[in-house]
Order: structure tokens, then C-alpha cells, then sequence
């Protein structure tokens, strides 16, 4: 399903180079649950950006679902990104303006998704995530925990092939992290394909599929 | 993205920064309001200009005695040769015109007017029964001049009300007698009130037979011919034909300044246009300077905002959706100032129309259409810019800063 081949992902500060990711190949499959860990400036947010489409490889090649992304323009990436691609981030990203059921409804306002289909999906996901007393509340209303459910909720509400999980439990306490971690979970359960970059240990080896990355490569590929 | 969600979307935006919203519509109103304002002072001040002239008269031709213009030839003066005087009999002649309805000969001069210990002066009019018609006049009380042979006079005049009450107090001025240099007339009208028109308040003054005028002020020589044409088409034939009958009784020079009302209308209205165009377009560079503060202000969004714009890419907005996110919330901004502005600009103009109730202030349609659309058209324009800054930001960039 994703298929990366010879990625490369250089940075260029002033005069030096800097190699982000350096000849990654990866194959994820439909329903895998993977971790992906490694020393801090190792690469991981790179590849996920990378997998996630916000950022593109300096060379290689990604097919996603069978299509070569590669050469996309912006705007084509956009509209794969929402229709594919779910992001959760470790600091939440939750339009402070709007409330708990509008942030959830973003990435259906802009895919254009008709407002009829919209609220049924959103009281489907207000429930799932057991948000409807929270709904109307504002992300400064919310704790953290009800924070990151708002932000998985929404990454579900395009139905995305793949969720991409930045630390998401690193702005969390143990307990709550383990609640959020538990959801993400439930969606592997569902059937989805879950990504998630950790530092914590405890967190990475309930994932299935355990990458190791050093320096901008994956130097370990473990499967239970 | 549906419009109406792109719309929604900034609604939010616009309600969600009240201070910079406030900002904007303050600025974006003061340029309208400023532009509706001006120009109901300037065309206010054209329709005041063209009643006074309206109140002179319908179809009117002012004849004076003299040549106004004359590219390049010397004042009769100035050469030794004074002009011929316009007479009685010139302006009698007149009548032979078959486009003159009727007409008015006219001699004006200062007279010392007094009853009993009463006296004051004020500007003496002779003329004839028809300039009742022709200019106009109503009657308070009692009957204009009478008609009849303009070279022979009866001893009666017509006074102003202000005349009438300084003279006769209380009293009744019909029927009584006052006393102008040393000749006695018999008040036979009274003139409603009309007020200003045209240099002459005819609350102020008094009015005697033509002869009476002449014998008054010792002189044949009229100061005006105020003729009517038959019909607003009949008043160049009008014109003409005076012109040619008095240069025949001039033997043959042309002595007299013909004006007729529409050449003068005309005149000032063009003059006031375009003073109208011109104050309302400097007002204009009010919108101009508001479409800049919108710019910086939509900039500093972009900047205060980068983290929302680098989610809304992440969770796939397009550049399009967010260049349109910007230009909805610019025309929203725009809109609410140009309504704001033209509710003040209304309020403004109904509040001086209150303090010069005489100046019919109206906002001329133009500028009521053109002051919000170019409002709307500076907000747009000058949020290209930002929007597409906004539209080309870095998603990863965007959100890794904290
Ligand atoms: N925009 C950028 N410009 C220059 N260098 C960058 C940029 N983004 C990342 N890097 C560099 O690329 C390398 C990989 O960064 P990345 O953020 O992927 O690491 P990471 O594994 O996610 O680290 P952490 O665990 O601290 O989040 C680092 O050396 C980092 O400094
Ligand atoms: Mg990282």
C-alpha cells in the first residue's frame, strides 16, 4: 500500500547539506501497526512528513496505493493528503477559535464533503471518541487528553488509509497517553494502518512492526 | 472546499479577532462614509446653486444693457464712446418677437422709504405688472402692480413683508401711504415671503411703477429686461430675435449682453460636477490608504496565523482554498466597512442637512454605488498579496515552530 524505494531527503543550511533520510525503502501493508523510534534528529518526522505528503523527497520514489506520487504538484497532494492521510501531532494543532466538533469537521469542510453526510459523520465520531459533552467546547475548555481525541477524531473523518502519529502521546501524561494510545489501537482493531513515532519504549513495542531509524536510516525492522 | 463553507470559515475569522476587525471596519468606514459625505456636500451645494437659478423663472432671457464678452475690443468706455442706454422703447420693441411670451423692463435703485418718523433704505425696483408673472412673486396681501401703460404711472408700490412690518409695525401696510424720496405712494400689495433669489431678497424690497422709477431716480436707462420665452425650444429663437431687433434700433451695433438662464444653468452645473467628482475623488484616497492597513493587517495575519494555515494544508486544504479563505474574509471586511460607511455617511449627511436645512444634501447615486465598490475592489486587491503568501507556506515549516 505505501511503497518507498531509494528515499533521500537532504536539507541545505547555508552552505552544509544535511542528509535527513538517506536511501530509505519501507513497505507498509494495509492494517499493519508500526513504531517508529530512534535518537532525537534521527529522521523520524522526516519520514513521516515524507509518507504523509507534506514534504517531498529529494529523490526516490513513493507510490501510495499503487500511484506514483512522486511528482505531484501541491494541489494534487493536497487533495491525496485528505482523502489518504490522517495526521495526529504531538502538540494536538487545534484551531483555538473553533470548537471541539468544528475542529473535527475541518477536513471535511475542506475536502467539500456535502453537510448532510458531514453531521452524520460527526455525531458518529463524537460518540466514538465520547466527545459529545465536549462538542461545543473550545480546545481551551478541553484538557489533553480530550485535546488528542479531538485531533484523532478529526484524522478519522475522512476515513484516511494510513494515520500518522508525531509523539502523540509526548505532551501527555502516562495515564492519559495510555487512554490516547488505546484509541489508536482501537483503530488498528478496525481494521486502519497506524504509524506512530515514539521515544517511549513501553509505547513502541506494543506496535507489531518496530523500526529503528539512525542517522536517516532505518537500521531495524522487527515483526511479532 | 463549497463556498459557503469558505464563507463560514471567515465569518469565523473576522469574529474571531474582534480588535483587528473593529480596525478594518473603522478604517474601511471612514473612507466611504468620507467619500458619501463629500459628495452630498458638493452635489448639495449644485442643486442649491440650480433652484436659486430655477426660482428666477422658467424660460427666462435677461437682457443688460452693454457688451459683456467682446474678444479683444476695448470697453465703449475706454474708447470715448459710452453705449447707448436701453430704453423703455427698446424693451417694448421687444414684444414684436413672435418666441416673447411677455416681459418685464427693470430700473433698480436705493430709496430712502418712510412713514411718518419711520425711514429706512432700501432697494427700490421699478418695473411693470408682468414681472409679478415672470419672476415668480406671490402676494400676502392685496394685488401686484396694476396693469397697463408702462409710461404712464399711478402713485402705488408693492413692498416685502420685512419692509412692511419695519414700516408699519403691527399696523396694516394695505391702503396706507409712504413717503419714498419726496414723492407719496399707496401700498397696494404686500409680497408673500420668498426669501434669496439671486441677489435680490424680495422680503426687502419695494416695487413702483416703471415711470415712477424713472421720475424717482431721474433716469431713462433700464438696468435689466428680464423677457420670458414662449417655451424652453422658443428660447434661442428668443435670444435672436432680441439680439437683431436692438442692434436695428442701435443702428446697427450690438450694444446689449443677451443671457439666457439654461447657458448659465449649464455652466454651473458642469463647474459643480466635476467640483463633486473632484472632492469625492480625493476622498476616494481615503479607501486607497484603507486597502493598504488591510494589507498589512492581512500580512501580519498570515504571520500570526501560520500555524492554523500550516494544519489547514496538512489536513488538505489546497492553495486555492486557502488563497479564497483570504479574499472571503477580505470582501467580509469590506462589506461590513462599506455599510458601516454608508450608514455614517447617511447620518452625516442627514446631520449637516439638519444644520443648513436650505442645501439639499443628497449623496449622488455614483458615489453611493462606487465609494463600497471600490471598497470592496481595494480590499481584494490589496489581499492578493497575503493571500498568497499564505497560500505557499511551508506546511512542515509551519508547524514545527512552536
Ligand atoms: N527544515 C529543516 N531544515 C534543516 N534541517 C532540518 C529541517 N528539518 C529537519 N532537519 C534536520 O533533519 C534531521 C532529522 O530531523 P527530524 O525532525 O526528522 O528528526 P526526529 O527524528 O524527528 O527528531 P526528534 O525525535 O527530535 O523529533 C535533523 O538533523 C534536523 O536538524
Ligand atoms: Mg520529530
Amino acid at each position: 500500500m505505501i511503497r518507498l524505494s531509494g528515499i533521500e531527503r537532504v536539507f541545505h543550511v547555508g552552505e552544509e547539506e544535511v542528509h535527513a533520510l538517506r536511501g530509505v525503502n519501507l513497505e507498509i501493508e494495509r492494517g499493519e501497526y508500526l513504531s517508529l523510534m530512534g535518537p532525537s534528529g534521527s529522521g523520524k518526522s522526516t519520514l513521516l512528513n515524507v509518507v504523509g505528503l507534506l514534504d517531498r523527497p529529494s529523490a526516490g520514489h513513493y507510490a501510495l496505493d499503487g500511484r506514483d506520487v512522486t511528482g505531484l504538484d501541491d494541489d494534487a497532494l493536497s487533495r491525496v493528503r485528505r482523502e489518504k492521510i490522517g495526521f495526529v501531532f504531538q502538540f494536538f494543532h487545534l484551531v483555538a477559535r473553533l470548537t471541539a466538533e468544528q475542529n473535527i469537521e475541518l477536513p471535511m469542510v475542506l475536502a467539500g464533503v456535502d453537510p448532510a453526510e458531514r453531521r452524520t459523520r460527526l455525531a458518529r465520531l463524537l460518540a466514538e471518541y465520547g466527545l459529545e459533552a465536549r462538542a461545543r467546547h473550545r480546545p481551551d475548555q478541553l484538557s489533553g487528553g480530550q485535546c488528542q481525541r479531538v485531533a484523532i477524531a478529526r484524522a478519522m473523518s475522512m476515513g484516511p488509509t494510513v494515520i500518522l502519529a508525531d509523539e502523540p502521546t509526548g505532551n501527555l501524561d502516562r495515564h492519559t497517553g495510555q487512554e490516547v494510545l488505546a484509541l489508536l489501537e482501537r483503530v488498528h482493531h478496525e481494521g486502519g494502518t497506524v504509524v506512530v513515532v515514539t521515544h517511549d519504549l513501553e509505547i513502541g513495542v506494543r506496535a507489531h512492526r518496530r523500526l529503528r531509524m539512525v542517522d536517516g536510516a532505518i537500521v531495524s525492522d522487527e515483526r511479532s | 472546499m463549497r463556498p459557503a463553507d469558505t464563507l463560514a470559515f471567515a465569518w469565523q475569522v473576522v469574529r474571531g479577532y474582534r480588535a483587528r476587525t473593529l480596525l478594518i471596519l473603522l478604517a474601511m468606514g471612514i473612507g466611504v462614509a468620507a467619500v458619501v459625505a463629500v459628495s452630498s456636500i458638493g452635489e448639495g451645494a449644485r442643486l442649491y446653486v440650480m433652484n436659486q437659478f430655477g426660482s428666477l423663472g422658467t424660460h427666462l432671457v435677461i437682457v443688460l444693457p452693454g457688451r459683456s464678452e467682446t474678444a479683444g475690443s476695448m470697453p465703449g468706455v475706454l474708447i470715448g464712446k459710452t453705449p447707448r442706454d436701453l430704453t423703455l422703447e427698446d424693451a417694448l420693441a421687444l414684444k414684436r418677437s413672435p418666441a416673447v411670451r411677455r416681459l418685464a423692463p427693470l430700473i433698480v435703485g436705493a430709496g430712502d422709504v418712510s412713514v411718518g418718523a419711520r425711514n429706512r433704505e432700501t432697494p427700490v425696483l421699478g418695473s411693470t405688472a408682468e414681472l409679478m408673472d415672470i419672476r415668480h412673486m406671490e402676494m400676502a396681501q392685496g394685488q401686484f402692480l396694476p396693469p397697463g401703460d408702462p409710461r404712464h404711472s399711478l402713485p402705488v408700490c408693492v413692498v416685502g413683508a420685512k419692509v412692511a412690518a419695519e414700516l408699519f409695525g403691527t399696523r396694516r401696510a394695505l391702503g396706507e401711504w409712504l413717503r419714498i424720496g419726496d414723492r407719496r405712494f399707496r401700498v397696494v400689495g404686500v409680497l408673500a415671503s420668498q426669501g434669496e433669489s439671486l441677489g435680490f431678497n424680495t422680503d426687502e424690497i419695494v416695487i413702483v411703477p416703471l415711470a415712477a422709477a424713472q421720475a424717482l431716480f431721474n433716469t431713462e436707462a433700464l438696468f435689466r429686461v428680464l423677457v420670458e420665452a414662449k417655451s424652453r425650444e422658443q428660447i434661442a429663437y428668443a435670444q435672436s430675435d432680441i439680439e437683431e431687433i436692438l442692434r436695428e434700433r442701435h443702428d446697427g451695433k450690438r450694444e446689449v449682453t443677451v443671457i439666457t438662464q439654461d447657458a448659465v444653468l449649464a455652466t454651473f452645473d458642469r463647474i459643480l460636477r466635476a467640483l463633486t467628482l473632484a472632492v469625492g475623488g480625493l476622498a476616494a484616497i481615503s479607501l486607497a490608504v484603507a486597502g493598504i492597513l488591510i494589507m498589512n493587517v492581512m500580512l501580519i495575519s498570515v504571520t500570526q496565523r501560520r500555524h492554523e494555515i500550516g494544519l489547514l494544508k496538512a489536513l488538505g486544504a489546497t492553495g486555492r482554498n486557502i488563497r479564497l479563505m483570504f479574499f472571503a474574509e477580505a470582501v467580509l471586511l469590506a462589506l461590513g466597512g462599506a455599510a458601516l460607511g454608508l450608514a455614517v455617511g447617511k447620518l452625516g449627511q442627514l446631520v449637516i442637512g439638519q444644520l443648513f436645512p436650505s442645501i439639499p444634501f443628497t449623496a449622488p447615486w455614483w458615489a453611493v454605488i462606487a465609494a463600497p465598490l471600490t471598497a470592496i475592489g481595494t480590499a481584494v486587491l490589496f489581499s492578493v498579496a497575503p493571500a498568497r503568501r499564505a497560500a505557499r507556506l511551508d506546511p512542515v515549516r509551519a508547524l514545527s515552530k512552536r
